[in-house]
C-alpha cells in the first residue's frame, strides 16, 4: 500500500472532518479521498480509524471488500471494461483480450508510462449498445478495437494539450 | 407558431438526451452543435432542452423538435446533419429530411406501449420540477398528503405492486411490515445498485425523471412514518449520481424535501450514498451493512430488514422502478394499476433488451407479452442478423432459455415454473456463435469474483465451479471423467442452492444448470463449430 505526504494527509483531515458525523460515515469518506487523492494512501487508514472509533483492520476490510477502491495510485486514466454477459453477447472476450495486448498490461495492472489502468467491471448499464467501457466517467458502447485505438489516441492528444 | 416570430411568447424548445447510452452515441457532440446553431440564430427564440431517452437507443442521437403537431423526431443524427435539419421548416411540423421519423408518439415501437412509470422518461427535462408537475409530477403526493398511512398502504396492496428488483415481494405488505412497528426512528432505503447485466431501467429512470423516484419515496416515508431516505447508487452510474443530486437539491429548493414537506406537518430528508463496484450489495442486507460503513457481508434472515433493517430501525428496502411505481398508484388509484398484467403479476415491467439484439432499449409493458414478442416484434432480432440461440432473462443468476422456452409470457409465475426468473426484466440475447458451456462458466467465475464470502458454499464453491467445469470440457477429459465431474457439478450446484444464504449462491446454478440440460453439446470435447465472428465467446 502507498503512502501520501503531509499535503495529502492534511486533505485527508479535511476531508473527514467534513462527512465524520454522517451516520455511516466509512464510504462517504472513503469515496471522498479517492476523488480527490485517486486512491486511498495507507497512512490515510488510522485517521479515518481514529475519527470513526474502529479498528485500522475495520478500515482496510472495508477497503479490500469493495472493487472501487484502490490503495495504489493509478495510471492517468483508469479504462474499466465491461465483461457482464452483455458485452459478452456482443464480443467483448475477444475485444477485453486485445485490449490487454495493446495496453500490455492485464486487469489491475498499470502501464510502465503511468498512463494507463486497466480494470475489469461487471455492468456499465450500457446493455442495449454493447461491449461498452469506461474511461473517467465517460461510457463508451458499441466498441471494437479500432474504436479503442481511437479513443486512444484522443486521450493521448488531450493529455499534450494539457502540457 | 413560426419560432421566427418575435411577439410570439411561445419558445420552441428542440431535446437530445443525456441519458448515458445516448451519450454514448454521441449525443453531446450533437447538441454542441444545435447549441452553435442556435447562437448563429439570434433572431430564434428557440432553446435546447436535455432530456433522458425515449429508449430506442439505436435511434440515438435522436433529436425532437416541438412543433404545433407535437413533437418531430429525427434519428440518428450526426453533428453534420444539425444544420440542414434545422434549416428547414422544420419548427411547423413534419420535413421532408430523410432522418425524419414523423410524430415521435406516432412511432409504432413507442406507442404500442403502456408507459405509466416511465411515462415521463425522455419527455420532460429531468431536474426541473415545474416540468414535472406540468407533466402529471406530484399529484400522488398531493393525494398521500390528504390520507392516512394505513390508506397509503392499502393503496399500494390494491395495486398488486410487487418487487421489480428481482425478489417480487409483494410492495404493500413490506410497507404494512414497516407502519406496524411502533412509532420510532424508521428508514426508507432505494435500492439502486443495478448491478445484474442487461438491466439499465434503473439507470435510466435516475436518469430521465429522478423526480418520481424521489416522490416514490416521500410517498413511502408517509406511509410508514419514515422521516429519512438513502438512495443507495451503484458507483458505476455517474450520470445518474449527478442528476439525482441536482434533482433532490431542487426538489428541496421547491418545498418536498425537508421540515414541513408542501407545507405539511410532515419532514423528510433524502440523500445519494454510493456503492463501490460490488454485485453483492444488491442484495437487500449486504447494502445496509453497506450504507452502515460496513464490508457488505449478507445478514441472516430473519430478522426482516422491516423489522430491524438500517442501523437496527425497521427500514423498507424497494428497487427504483417499485418505488417510481408508488406515485402512478397514488394519482391513478390502486385498482387502474392492477388493470394492467395477468396472473399475480400486475402492472407493468420495463423490458430491457440487450445484448446481440437490432433494436435494443427499454420497452415498458404490462406483464403478460412472450419472451419472442419482444425480441422479434420490438427487438428485431439479432445485430449480427444470425440466428437467434439462447437468451438470458433476469441477469446473472438467471437461466438460459432455450428456444422451445420463448413462448413464456414475462410473469413472475410463468418464469418460476420452468426453473427461470424475470428477476429485473433484463433479457440478454445471444447468436448462435454463443458457446455455453463458456457461459455456464463465467457464471462459477462471477459468484466468486462477487461473493461476499460468507456462505462457504459460494465462497468455494464458486472457484470449484469454475475448476469442475474446465474439467469437462477440457480435451484430454476421458469419458468417465467428464461423466465424474458432470455428477460433481451437479452435485455442487445442490450445494450452492441448499447452502446460501441469499441468491447470489443460491441462483448461481440457474444459468449453470439450464446451460448443462439445454445446451448439452456445448460441454462436449468436439463442439459444434461456433464461428466467433461477433459474438466471439471461445474459450480464453
Amino acid at each position: 500500500m502507498a503512502a501520501t505526504n503531509e499535503q495529502g494527509l492534511q486533505t485527508i483531515a479535511k476531508i473527514i472532518e467534513q462527512h465524520q458525523t454522517l451516520p455511516g460515515a466509512m464510504l462517504p469518506i472513503l469515496h471522498a479521498i479517492q476523488d480527490a487523492l485517486s486512491y486511498i494512501p495507507s497512512n490515510a487508514l488510522p485517521l479515518i480509524a481514529n475519527a470513526l472509533n474502529v479498528s485500522s483492520a475495520e478500515v482496510h476490510g472495508v477497503i479490500s471488500f469493495y472493487h472501487h477502491f484502490r490503495s495504489e495510485k493509478p495510471g492517468t486514466h483508469v479504462i474499466e471494461v465491461c465483461r457482464g454477459e452483455s458485452c459478452q453477447a456482443m464480443g467483448s472476450r475477444v475485444l477485453e483480450a486485445a485490449i490487454k495486448r495493446k495496453l500490455a498490461i492485464d486487469y489491475h495492472q498499470t502501464t510502465i508510462d503511468q498512463q494507463y489502468t486497466l480494470e475489469p467491471v461487471y455492468c456499465l448499464g450500457n446493455c442495449a449498445c454493447s461491449p461498452a467501457i469506461r474511461i473517467g466517467d465517460d461510457i463508451h458502447g458499441e466498441l471494437d478495437l479500432s474504436k479503442f485505438e481511437q479513443l486512444l489516441e484522443s486521450l493521448n492528444t488531450y493529455s499534450l494539450e494539457l502540457k | 407558431m413560426s419560432p421566427h416570430s418575435d411577439n410570439s411568447s411561445h419558445s420552441p424548445k428542440i431535446y437530445l438526451s443525456l441519458d448515458t447510452t445516448a451519450r454514448s452515441r454521441g449525443t453531446d457532440k450533437v447538441a454542441t452543435q444545435v447549441q452553435h446553431w442556435l447562437d448563429s440564430q439570434p433572431q430564434l427564440t428557440a432553446s435546447l432542452v436535455r432530456n433522458g431517452s425515449r429508449g430506442m437507443f439505436w435511434l440515438e442521437p435522436l433529436l425532437e423538435i416541438e412543433t404545433p403537431m407535437g413533437r418531430v423526431a429525427y434519428g440518428p443524427v450526426q453533428p453534420q446533419d444539425v444544420s440542414d435539419i434545422l434549416n428547414q421548416d422544420c419548427f411547423d411540423g413534419v420535413s421532408q429530411h430523410p432522418l425524419c421519423l414523423g410524430l415521435t408518439q406516432e412511432l409504432a415501437w413507442l406507442k404500442s406501449q403502456d408507459r405509466l412509470t416511465f411515462a415521463r422518461v425522455g419527455v420532460i427535462d429531468p431536474v426541473d420540477v415545474d416540468d414535472y408537475i406540468a407533466h402529471g409530477g406530484f399529484i400522488g403526493l398531493g393525494n398521500a398528503l390528504t390520507k392516512s398511512a394505513q390508506q397509503i398502504v392499502d393503496d399500494v396492496k390494491d395495486s398488486g405492486l410487487r418487487g421489480r428488483g428481482g425478489a417480487a415481494f409483494p410492495t404493500g405488505i413490506k410497507w404494512q411490515t414497516v407502519l406496524d412497528q411502533p412509532p420510532q426512528q424508521k428508514y426508507i432505503v432505494c435500492n439502486a445498485d443495478e448491478g445484474d447485466s442487461g438491466t439499465f431501467a434503473d439507470r435510466m429512470l435516475m436518469e430521465g425523471d429522478p423526480l418520481v423516484l424521489i416522490e416514490g419515496m416521500i410517498i413511502a416515508g408517509l406511509s410508514v412514518g419514515a422521516n429519512q431516505g438513502y438512495i443507495y447508487l451503484r458507483s458505476e452510474y455517474p450520470q445518474a449520481h449527478r442528476l439525482l443530486n441536482l434533482a433532490l437539491d431542487n426538489a428541496k429548493a421547491a418545498g418536498y424535501l425537508g421540515q414541513n414537506i408542501c407545507g405539511s406537518t410532515h419532514a423528510f430528508e433524502l440523500e445519494v450514498r454510493l456503492g463501490a463496484g460490488a454485485y453483492i450489495c444488491g442484495e437487500e442486507t449486504s447494502l445496509l451493512e453497506s450504507l452502515e460503513g460496513k464490508r457488505g457481508l449478507v445478514r441472516a434472515k430473519p430478522p426482516l430488514p422491516a423489522i430491524v433493517g438500517l442501523f437496527s430501525q425497521p427500514t423498507v428496502v424497494n428497487n427504483v422502478i417499485s418505488l417510481a411505481s408508488v406515485p402512478y398508484i397514488l394519482s391513478h388509484g390502486g385498482e387502474k394499476y392492477r388493470d394492467y398484467g395477468i396472473g399475480r403479476s400486475r402492472g407493468t415491467l420495463p423490458i430491457q433488451l440487450a445484448g446481440n439484439i437490432a433494436k435494443g432499449g427499454l420497452i415498458e409493458l404490462a406483464f403478460g407479452v412472450t419472451l419472442n414478442q419482444v425480441m422479434l416484434d420490438y427487438g428485431n432480432g439479432t445485430k449480427t442478423k444470425r440466428p437467434l440461440r439462447s437468451v438470458q432473462v433476469g441477469g446473472p443468476l438467471g437461466a438460459y432459455l432455450p428456444k422451445e422456452q420463448w413462448d413464456t409470457p414475462l410473469d413472475y409465475e410463468a418464469f418460476s415454473a420452468i426453473g427461470a426468473v424475470l428477476g429485473h426484466g433484463g433479457i440478454v440475447v445471444f447468436d448462435d456463435s454463443v458457446d455455453m458451456a463458456a457461459q455456464a462458466r463465467f457464471a462459477m467465475e462471477f459468484c466468486e469474483v462477487e461473493s461476499c464470502g460468507k456462505c462457504t458454499p459460494c465462497r468455494i464453491g464458486a472457484v470449484r465451479g469454475v475448476e469442475v467445469i474446465d474439467k469437462i470440457t477440457g480435451k484430454d477429459t476421458s469419458d468417465s471423467q467428464r461423466q465424474d465431474n458432470l455428477n460433481l457439478l451437479s452435485d455442487l450446484c445442490d450445494t450452492l442452492e441448499f447452502g446460501s444464504l441469499c441468491a447470489m449462491g443460491g441462483m448461481t446454478p440457474f444459468p449453470v444448470r439450464s446451460a448443462l440440460r439445454y445446451f448439452p453439446d456445448d460441454f462436449l470435447p468436439e463442439r459444434p463449430n461456433t464461428t466467433p465472428a461477433v459474438g466471439g465467446s471461445s474459450h480464453d
